[in-house]
């Protein structure tokens, strides 16, 4: 069986990179479309100053028209749209080169990088992604304790299933962006900064899919499992060790997927007021100085750490369950 | 092979002495939102050791309730139940019984052996005991060799099979069996059937059997106890003259066919009152 898992599993990559590939091209397509009306008001600008014809030639008129008739009506003089210095929409190869600059040219051939100074550059992406990843990891740790620990309660306290779950609740439908500048001026008071205030908010993001994941999970054994173990007068803890914790990890996993995904985000949205390094700093900073490539750049490193940890919290889900013997 | 179980039970142990299982006018009322549902009614019966009985009836008889009111899942509400001289409650904490729900209930994240191994975790037996019974009762259910299977890995009958090795796994005396086979289509169910009568054979247990199929009761039973609904009472009980050797093939006989009659004439009286 394990012999031929990798050729079944090479096949399905296979069978799945045209459909993936279609899509990636079509959104890239959509996306360079897309910044000519974006830019379309400074390509103008730059066109009428280097002595071009344009219409319409006020400035004023042409930002009070909408960008698609701005469009129509200079077919000829949208040559850099795809090129600008600070575009307000920049073109996917724009930040595919600044992504490059900012992670392996930045190490390679940076002062600051990895080859000359011996540590990662402060200015490029790999470390700032690191910043942000040790905040998520520890906000994800803290988290996922949280969850489960407030789940046993749930199931086993009547008073506590009736309490937690509404507060639980509440806590999310708070924005996190309006909270988190308050838990870190909260905590910061009592002395409490750098890493762990980012992870505070990153767990109270991630607890919540671990909470409701475990209560379903602990709660999985039916009426009959129940019953069996009250015919051996199983004890409480004897019936959560063997049968309950068990039955839970299939659940538990689909949770924690959720939660480390909210993690990284609580811990860019807990490095946004704070600027101490992190992608969340680095996409404030491309906003204030109109380095729309950076924040795009920051945005695409996000989503691939968030891609790899899905994926890695996937894998070790299919080797637990394929060691208790409930996956094939 | 001789297992402890067999020592406690010395020769044949069908006599007249105490009944292992002993109703009298045993009720059980469920209160519900539409008033009180009379699940047992004045329901008397002593089950003696080593017997085999099998309770029967439509849907809402309280066959099953009655099962559940031995093992202590469930409370009477009047009259008195005592198994092995005890109350249920006493019973269940002296490892009186063995219980096979009508879904065989294994734990996916177990081996079969692990499985059978289960109780004897929770009352705390040695490591070489274990090993010792787990061996000793999957052979008696005829799966030896499966130990280290996972449950997916195996037939629906033969699940069935590790719960009841399960139940064995303790030695209690006496097995309680809720529609064990109910699940099953009737080619395995024949086979699990035959196998049941040989292990009860072999073990000596008493057994309380809960079923709807009436060719099932009168093939495994000593006792055959008729039920009828609303409210749950017993209408007949029938002791079979059956001889305890049964091939199969007894159910082609006219002593078999005419139990049977008489099974089906009781559950029809239930009907029409």
């Amino acid at each position: 069986m394990s012999a031929e898992r990798p050729r079944r599993g090479a096949g399905a990559v296979l069978r799945r990179i045209p459909p993936v590939l279609a899509m990636v091209l079509g959104l890239i397509g959509l996306w360079y479309l897309a910044v000519i009306p974006m830019n379309v008001q400074e390509v103008l600008t730059r066109a009428e100053r280097a002595g071009v014809e344009v219409s319409p030639p006020s400035a004023v008129e042409r930002r009070d028209m909408g960008n698609w008739a701005l469009v129509v009506r200079n077919p000829g003089t949208l040559g850099e749209s795809w090129s600008l210095d600070r575009p307000r929409l920049p073109a996917p190869h724009q930040v595919l080169t600044e992504l490059y600059e900012s992670t392996v040219d930045e190490e390679l051939n940076g002062r600051r990088g990895i080859v000359r100074s011996g540590s990662l550059s402060n200015r490029g992406l790999v470390y700032h992604a690191m910043v942000t990843l040790n905040a998520t990891f520890v906000g994800f740790l803290i988290g996922t304790g949280l969850g489960i620990l407030l789940a046993v309660g749930i199931v086993h306290s009547r008073v506590m299933d009736m309490s937690v779950m509404p507060w639980a609740i509440v806590s999310q439908t708070i924005p996190i962006v309006a909270l988190a500048p308050m838990i870190i001026v909260v905590l910061y008071s009592i002395g409490i900064q750098g890493l762990l205030p980012k992870a505070v908010i990153s767990a109270y993001l991630s607890f919540f899919p671990v909470v409701v994941g475990m209560v379903k999970g602990l709660r999985a054994p039916g009426p009959m499992q129940m019953d069996l173990m009250r015919t051996y007068s199983a004890p409480k803890g004897t019936v959560f060790w063997k049968l309950r914790l068990p039955s839970s990890v299939p659940y538990l996993f689909a949770s924690l997927k959720i939660a480390i995904a909210a993690s990284l985000v609580g811990a860019i949205v807990g490095e946004l007021p704070v600027q101490q390094g992190g992608l969340g700093a680095r996409m404030l900073a491309g906003s204030y100085y109109g380095q729309t490539a950076q924040i795009w750049a920051a945005l695409l490193m996000a989503a691939a750490l968030a891609a790899v940890l899905v994926w890695a919290i996937g894998r070790i889900e299919a080797r637990t369950l394929r060691r208790m013997g409930m996956a094939q | 092979m001789t297992d402890t179980a067999t020592a406690e039970v010395p020769g044949q142990a069908r006599d007249a002495g105490a009944p292992v299982i002993e109703a009298s006018h045993l009720d059980l009322t469920f209160q519900t939102a539409d008033g009180p549902v009379h699940a047992l009614r004045d329901v008397s019966l002593g089950i003696p050791k080593g017997a085999f009985v099998s309770f029967i009836g439509p849907s809402g008889c309280g066959k099953t309730t009655f099962l559940r009111c031995i093992a202590a899942l469930e409370h009477p509400t009047g009259g008195s139940l005592t198994v092995n001289g005890m109350t249920p409650d006493e019973a269940r904490k002296a490892r009186a019984y063995g219980y096979v729900f009508q879904a065989a209930g294994l734990y996916p994240w177990r081996t079969i052996g692990r499985n059978v191994a289960l109780p004897l975790e929770i009352m705390g037996y040695g490591k070489a005991e274990q090993k010792e019974r787990i061996a000793r009762v999957l052979e008696l259910v005829e799966l030896s060799g499966f130990e280290n299977k996972y449950p997916w890995q195996l037939s629906g009958g033969m699940q069935q099979r590790a719960s009841i090795a399960r139940a064995l796994a303790f030695d209690a005396d006496i097995l309680l069996m809720d529609e064990p086979f109910g699940a099953l289509d009737e080619i395995v169910r024949d086979r699990l059937n035959e196998e049941l009568m040989r292990l009860w054979a072999r073990t000596e247990k008493t057994i309380a059997f809960v079923t709807h199929s009436i060719p099932e009761a009168v093939y495994l039973s000593t006792h055959i106890v008729v039920m009828s609904p609303r409210p749950g009472r017993i209408t007949d009980v029938i002791e079979s003259p059956l001889p305890k050797e049964r091939p199969l093939d007894i159910r082609d006989t006219p002593e078999f066919i005419e139990i049977a009659h008489r099974v089906r004439e009781g559950l029809r009286a239930g009907y029409q009152e």
